[in-house]
């Protein structure tokens, strides 16, 4: 392969395996907010309750 | 209004399934003859550029907008785009977040069952001791319902069938079902692009034979990333580009929407909005450029893929490429590529279906099961059209007006909504809204500006082309019943003349002069290189030809009499069930319209 090439392919594959890893990386590591209730369901409780 | 129970069970999980929307068959067939048409390694540039400006705003726009409309209990786009605006018209916008899904899940599901009948082929050795011609008759005959490849009759039919009640039976257990495809099918996909990856990337030149010495997979891969600098200074180059980003991220369907609708209100979605798109962007780039073309390349050699690069590819080649593997090697190729392949359409047409089921649940309360077969159901009928009239051009139709126009209409006006009447202050809000990760301020005036414009571009420069459509520009037999038959053209600009070869009653061989693209190795530039090429038109019975060996015929010269039945026909019939299906949505959003008025449901 021309040496031109490879270096494009490297690139831009590497740029974008990289930023889809770190992406993934920080979605796996974030605090999960599912257990926290849910500011709309709080005023919709709120709202519920009055 | 009712808050839904129904949620998604993880976040990895929603990931997956919202990647899994936008994987489709265009990552690993659309976009490397994309780039290889349009400045090889450059056109990284322009469609890096477009995913930034318009790929992830839309990312953006599309899961907020849900997210914005699920806590108002909506669930699809007509209400979702109600509760964003005042006016009536912006629920009958909505309408094509229904339509475009119903129609594209119509003979979407044709494609994947294709995947699923070629599976099977290949794990029977069908394609074993098949020369190339044989294995592109193959499809022909798969394709012609008339024919059978099996022996089963109708098994086109079959296998679509099959494919409908599998989606529609996963659809019918919700989003958990969802979920649970995309966490199989997501990694496997992954790992069978993987495995032909690199293969594609090792090939080099054991490939060639004596039909094709000069065959080379490096060849393919050099001219693919080899950058072609002066192209980037060609706007169709940069049009290119954008429409790859648009079609890719399967944005302007009104699926995002609906996923993004069953997240709570302190849910990140800009840190999701970004991983979807890039892990779309690394199955497409980086598993998607390294199958089909160096594959190609290394049996065929380079200028064969340049002439004959498309999506028939898929089927009508990689089956005779991988039996060159010898043929136990050649049963897991074929496993690997049609199952990933398969993978990429159900983790697709199983979104679609999610539309009208949120419809039908938030308005009618209907149960999932029903809601899913009810889906089934429309697809079906949508789809058997597709299927029996395949050859006589429905099905493209059908990806033309719903997969195509639709879509860019749709994103054109959701983002004109978004930025400037729902207004970018609380759109930049609602983005932000949750978020794990802090969005650059940048992107609030890209929404606001770019991303309109560059979507009008993409919508104006495609109006010829509509128009084009719209008057049957492509073939000079116009009628839908005709008792002559006229020359097409027999190249794209029309202007060669064809000299009649061989005729009898029934039968015409035209040759003419055509000319195909030739990679220049020393400059890497493609150049046109002139040939003799042939066309066969066949007649039934009952029609008869008016020519005579040695006559010269122009296009539109009548070559043949008797009862004819036009392409155009079909065509139209096509376009008459699109706009019934457009008509039907609308009808059922405004009987939604007058219930929620009659039940006080207004929500602005």
């Amino acid at each position: 392969m021309k040496t031109e090439a490879i270096i494009t392919m490297v690139l831009a594959q590497g740029f974008i395996t990289i930023m889809a890893a770190y992406f993934f990386y920080r979605v796996l590591t974030s605090k999960s907010k599912n257990s926290e209730e849910d500011s709309f369901e709080k005023d919709q409780n709120k709202d519920t309750k009055k | 209004m009712t808050i839904k129970s129904e949620s998604w069970g993880s976040r990895v999980g929603l990931i997956l399934a919202m990647a899994g929307n936008a994987v489709g068959l265009g990552n690993f067939l659309r976009f490397p003859v994309q780039a290889v048409q349009n400045g090889g390694g450059a056109f990284i540039i322009p469609y890096l550029i477009c995913f930034v400006l318009m790929g992830i705003p839309l990312l953006f726009i599309e899961w907020s907008t849900g997210r914005y409309g699920g806590r108002f209990g909506n669930h699809s786009t007509p209400y979702i785009l109600d509760s964003m605006a005042k006016g009536k018209m912006w629920k009958y916008i909505g309408v094509f977040g229904i339509f475009t899904n119903v129609a594209v899940a119509a003979y979407y599901c044709y494609i994947e069952s294709w995947t699923m009948a070629y599976v099977y082929h290949s794990l029977i050795g069908t394609f074993e001791g098949m020369s190339q011609i044989e294995v592109a008759g193959f499809f022909d005959s798969y394709v012609d319902i008339g024919q059978s490849t099996t022996g089963i009759p109708y098994e086109a039919i079959l296998f679509y069938i099959l494919c409908l009640v599998l989606n529609t039976f996963i659809l019918s257990k919700g989003l958990r079902g969802i979920e649970k495809v995309a966490k199989i099918g997501m990694p496997l996909l992954i790992l069978f692009g993987l495995i032909l990856a690199i293969k594609g990337l090792t090939l080099g030149t054991t490939g060639a034979s004596e039909l094709f010495p000069d065959a080379n997979a490096w060849d393919g891969l050099n001219f693919l990333w080899t950058p072609q600098y002066d192209s980037l200074a060609n706007p169709k180059v940069w049009l290119a580009a954008a429409g790859q980003i648009f079609f890719t991220l399967s944005v302007g369907m009104g699926t995002i929407h609906c996923y993004a609708a069953y997240l709570k209100s302190n849910e990140d979605i800009a840190l999701n909005a970004i991983t979807t798109g890039f892990l779309n962007g690394f199955v497409e780039v980086v598993i998607g450029s390294l199958i089909v073309i160096p594959i190609a390349a290394g049996y065929l050699g380079l200028d064969w893929v340049l002439q004959n690069a498309g999506f028939g590819m898929a089927f009508q080649t990689m089956p005779y490429l991988f039996q060159q593997w010898g043929n136990y090697l050649a049963l897991f190729a074929g496993l690997f590529w049609f199952g990933l392949l398969f993978f990429a359409g159900i983790t697709s047409s199983l979104a679609m279906g999610t539309p009208w089921m949120g419809l039908m649940s938030d308005e009618f309360n209907w149960k999932q099961s029903k809601g899913a077969w009810s889906f089934g159901a429309m697809a079906l009928i949508m789809g058997l059209p597709t299927v029996f009239f395949y050859k006589q051009g429905v099905f493209d139709e059908f990806d033309y007006w719903a997969g195509t126009v639709s879509l860019v209409l749709f994103a054109f006006l959701e983002t004109i909504l978004f930025s400037w009447i729902f207004g970018i202050k609380r759109g930049w809000e609602e983005i932000n809204l949750g978020a794990d990760i802090k969005v650059p301020i940048l992107f609030k005036y890209v929404i606001l500006i770019v991303t309109p414009l560059l979507i009008g571009w993409v919508l104006v420069s495609s109006l010829p082309d509509i128009a084009d459509k719209i008057t049957h520009k492509d073939t000079n037999n116009k009628e839908w019943f005709a008792s002559s038959f006229y020359a097409e053209n027999f190249e794209p600009s029309g202007v060669e003349t064809g000299i009649v070869d061989s005729v009898s009653n029934n039968y015409i061989r035209l040759s003419f002069n055509n000319s195909k693209k030739v990679l220049n190795k020393s400059s890497n530039k493609i150049k046109l290189v002139k040939f003799k090429d042939q066309k066969i038109y066949t007649f039934k019975e009952n029609q008869s030809s008016i020519v005579s060996v040695g006559d010269s015929i122009k296009p539109k010269d009548k070559i043949a009499e008797g009862p004819f039945v036009n392409n155009v026909l079909y065509k139209s019939i096509g376009r008459f069930l699109l706009l019934g299906l457009l008509i039907f949505v609308s009808a059922v959003v405004y009987s939604i319209s007058i219930k929620r008025k009659k039940e006080g449901k207004s929500i602005l």
